[in-house]
């Protein structure tokens, strides 16, 4: 079993001793240390930026043009955080108990407890550089209230707030290149990690503009490099984002953890065709004023607005009268899966559903807003003219994009949406220290697996994505760089990094010399299709051992007849977009073998051999309750070791929200 | 909406490397449906090109919503094409018809010399944020958060002008290739929150002074910046930006 190294003592106490304990490195051997970080999102730039200002040589490494592009920039919704500041009752203990309780019993208590407690000084720091959150007519702070909780602890800017803490978290870290502490290197993609005598002392990258390989040097290295969603082709991920990083790092030894743990979210713009490239989120706090609703009768072909009301389905409300249109992410997903799947879906595709706001536009802001008018008897008009203006204030901008890409007006019919993957819960393996099984790799943000379980709550993400860089990270890399101040920086010309090197060449000439006749989009969109239909909402025995098989003959396929044009030594789009779905489809495989182990359903993982009678997910605490991590054996070859998780604080229970 | 499809011609710039001399290149694309988004219509070209052994055009593009300010491309004469408040990414198909020609060039500025094809490297935008784009708060320093209160209106338009997604469309669009509004959006936020007050005058002048060395020409009002914005960051912010200009100038121990 892998060793966690959640230190002693009670829960509350842990990281408090931890810090107190910890081994630390003195200023002027920092300026000896280098560390090397992989990908500038919030948990890359807000680690560089730290590390840096307590002195270490740190080199920070993106694929894209600046640090400032990382998919951190999307997020819309806001950040959590334990500040009671609503006075509503929220403390450190409630935000670690709604985590553990949204992730379904499937996440480290000590590492959520952690979290919990680092989030507000998250706050603190955000504000110190300028962040502007959303504040009070008083200059105060703003809330707002997300799914899976009961107060209003989260913290936003619009519905842009990843747009603002990255911005934020982008600076401290030109500020450190400025400094002279922090060294950026953009257009550079990490191919492999170097491994001396047992310890990751290095990376090779891409050189993304001459194409040139190149060797780096760090005491230790740093996973800051996102989650895998885009291995479903279609996801709301940008289209960037991979895997590759993560997955050389696996295959040099660190343990991938419940890499089957993905989210889909409910509420997104459904495909439109096969020319889709990705998928764009709307806010899950649409479905604070949005009722969800398909028609009664199966494939109705008439205009949303002709259909009369008692022919509506508002079926979240029906199946769910507790929660109705709020119940957590993956029930709300699975349910319009199920409508769907029994014919009742609608638009072209009839893969869609209706999230419908006029009945709160006239209901509840119309009339309010004629209230305070002192409008009596408003006819219906004047209630939908007055409950638009509010409407629009709280989600225009949602509405506006909605608009550009389908282009329907919201404001007078219902959108169409339809679940579409967006986060990935699972990752690389990481002890407390947020170390990987190889030592001196640590693996932050979304590319760990540690906080989430198996479902993560909204608002969540950014909130340990900044946790581990600004607040874990300093002192947990001080603990074992405090062994490493007598060791030299080790030239790149050691036998390890000429290994690695000549294997990463090795691959992208043979991935050039196959010119076969198939693209790499091809293959990539075969490969999301097979992960959509086998391993996406729900899943099945038959169906995973199926996708495992056709995976299989995918990876062999693509390797004699994948066609990337241009050559090794020039920017190339293509070659990299090759290196990353070949590292996609052996994730793919991974990720089946991982869901058909689990033979239960927790939060996002959905098997249809384990539900209650009604189609509710049901898991098996008994058997499954482990964090499971798998050790690569070679190709196609996985050895799986179980990280028993224990509860000292929370008592596992079946969610319910009917 | 009814969804149609359409047949185009395309004239785009195809460069190999920074040093070679480009030039436009025509293309043909057939059945583009008018529900696809621009930079779709580029993969769908792109797929063309690879399966008649071709080269594939390079261009920028990431998020494809509209907010990490990657994709970047000059449309018919304007910086993300014709839709008002848009990027490159979410304009979509229905803003053109059937057998129309479009004319797709890279960024042209000095500070941004192209990469290769319709990608232009703006590492000038990440070195103006470094001359002072930032208040200096080491991690673990800051006091709570609520603390110092922020006047609503002042924090509302701080954050408006911080919603600039650092795209260079601005520095495009301007007949002097000035990155001015790009700047005096950085300096307006952070001149609106308290927090970015110890700093102020010192910040405006690095910032403009690395401005110009890199390139950026000079600025003349012209306001064709905030035309093209995709973010519709407004000009008030150079006034601020002047502002603060001239009171680190005549109040300035430097």
């Amino acid at each position: 079993m892998p060793n966690s190294k959640i230190p002693a003592g009670p829960l509350e106490q842990k990281w408090t001793d931890y810090k107190g304990h910890c081994k630390l490195v003195n200023p002027a051997n920092k300026r000896k240390l280098e560390i090397i970080i992989v990908g500038t999102g919030l948990a890359g730039a807000s680690a560089a930026a730290s590390l840096g200002e307590l002195g270490y040589k740190v080199k920070a490494f993106c694929f894209q043009d600046s640090p400032r592009r990382a998919h951190s920039i999307a997020a819309q919704g806001g950040i959590n955080a334990a500040k009671n500041y609503q006075n509503d009752g929220d403390s450190v203990f409630r935000l670690f108990y709604d985590t553990i309780k949204g992730g379904d019993y499937r996440s480290r208590e000590a590492n959520v407890h952690r979290l919990a407690e680092v989030s507000a000084s998250i706050i603190d720091q955000c504000v110190a550089q300028g962040v502007p959150f959303a504040r009070e007519y008083g200059g105060l702070l703003n809330n707002r209230s997300f799914g899976g909780t009961q107060v209003k602890r989260t913290f936003y800017a619009a519905g842009q707030t990843g747009q603002q803490l990255l911005i934020g978290a982008y600076q401290a870290l030109e500020r450190q290149v400025a400094l002279g502490n922090v060294s950026m290197y953009t257009r550079h993609e990490m191919l492999d990690v170097v491994v001396v005598d047992g310890k990751a002392r290095g990376i090779i990258c891409r050189n993304l503009v001459t194409g040139e390989l190149e060797r780096y040097f760090g005491h230790a290295v740093l996973l800051c490099s996102g989650g895998y969603g885009n291995v479903f082709y279609l996801s709301t991920n940008a289209m960037g984002s991979n895997v590759t990083a993560a997955w050389k790092a696996h295959k040099r030894g660190a343990y991938f953890a419940n890499p089957c743990f993905t989210q889909i979210h409910p509420t997104c713009i459904p495909v439109t065709g096969d020319h889709q490239s990705k998928l764009t989120l709307m806010s899950e706090s649409l479905r604070n004023d949005g009722r969800i609703w398909v028609p009664k009768k199966q494939n109705d072909t008439r205009k949303a607005n002709d259909i009369p009301e008692e022919e509506r389905d508002y079926y979240l409300e029906r199946r769910y009268p507790a929660f109705g249109n709020l119940v957590p992410r993956d029930v709300a997903s699975r349910a319009a899966k199920e409508r769907c799947d029994a014919g009742y879906g609608v638009g072209t595709t009839k893969q869609a559903v209706y999230l419908d706001f006029k009945y709160n536009l006239i209901n509840k802001y119309g009339r309010v807003e004629a209230g305070k008018l002192g409008i009596e008897n408003p006819d219906i008009e004047t209630l939908v003219r007055l409950g638009k203006e509010v409407v629009k204030e709280e989600y225009g901008n949602l509405f506006d994009m909605y608009e550009k890409i389908t282009g329907e007006n919201p404001y007078e019919v219902p959108m169409r949406i339809y679940p579409a993957v967006h986060y990935t819960m699972g990752g690389l393996w990481v002890d407390y220290e947020l170390m990987t099984s190889v030592p001196g790799l640590y693996c932050l943000g979304e590319a760990n697996f540690s906080d989430h379980g198996a479902n993560r709550l909204g608002a969540s993400a950014l909130m340990q994505g900044l946790a581990d860089g600004y607040f874990v990270i300093p002192y947990t890399m001080g603990n074992y760089l405090a062994d490493e101040i007598a060791t030299k920086p080790i030239p790149t010309n050691h036998e390890a990094f000429e290994a690695a090197e000549k294997g990463v060449h090795a691959r992208i000439n043979t991935l050039m010399n196959i010119k076969g006749a198939q693209s790499v989009e091809s293959f990539h969109k075969r490969l999301g299709k097979i992960m959509w239909e086998k391993c996406g909402m729900a899943r099945n025995e038959k169906g995973l051992q199926e996708a495992i098989k056709e995976i299989q003959a995918l990876k062999i396929e693509f390797w004699k007849d994948v066609k990337i044009p241009g050559s090794i030594h020039e920017m190339n789009p293509e070659l990299d977009k090759a290196n990353r779905v070949a590292d996609f489809i052996e994730l793919g495989e991974l990720m089946c073998l991982d869901a058909l182990q689990r033979n239960e359903s927790c939060g996002g993982h959905f098997r249809e051999e384990s539900q209650t009678e009604d189609g509710e997910a049901l898991r098996h605490d008994d058997q499954f309750m482990y964090v499971s991590a798998w050790e690569h054996a070679g190709e196609s070859n996985w050895n799986l070791q179980k990280e028993v998780l224990e509860y000292e604080l929370i008592k596992p229970s079946q969610r319910n929200y009917k | 909406m009814e969804h149609y499809s359409m047949n185009l011609t395309l004239k785009v710039w195809k460069q190999k490397n920074a040093k070679a001399k480009g030039s436009f290149e025509t293309f043909e694309v057939n059945d583009i449906s008018s529900e696809m988004s621009f930079l779709e219509m580029f993969d769908v070209l792109n797929e063309k090109l690879i399966h008649e052994g071709k080269d594939a055009i390079a261009f920028d593009h990431d998020c494809r919503e509209g907010i990490c300010g990657t994709c970047s491309m000059y449309i018919n004469g304007r910086p993300h094409g014709p839709w008002h408040g848009t990027t490159t990414c979410q304009l979509h198909m229905r803003a053109f018809k059937d057998g129309d020609t479009i004319v797709v060039e890279p960024w042209r500025a000095k500070a941004f010399p192209v990469i290769k094809d319709l990608i232009v490297d703006r590492t000038s935008f990440d070195k103006i944020i470094q001359a002072g784009g930032y208040i200096s708060v080491n991690t673990g320093s800051a006091v709570d958060g609520n603390a110092m209160p922020v006047e609503k209106d002042n924090a509302d338009k701080a954050f408006a002008a911080a919603a600039c997604i650092g795209c260079g469309a601005c520095v495009a669009a301007c007949k002097n290739s000035s990155a001015l509004l790009f700047v005096a959006a950085k300096v307006a936020h952070l001149a609106l929150v308290p927090q970015g007050a110890p700093e102020r005058k010192t910040r405006v002048m690095n910032m403009i002074n690395v401005m110009d060395k890199e390139g950026f020409g000079s600025c003349t009002f012209t306001t064709a910046c905030e035309a093209v914005c995709p973010k519709e960051i407004s000009v008030t912010n150079i006034s601020r930006l002047n502002q603060e200009y001239f009171l680190a100038g005549l109040t300035g121990d430097k």
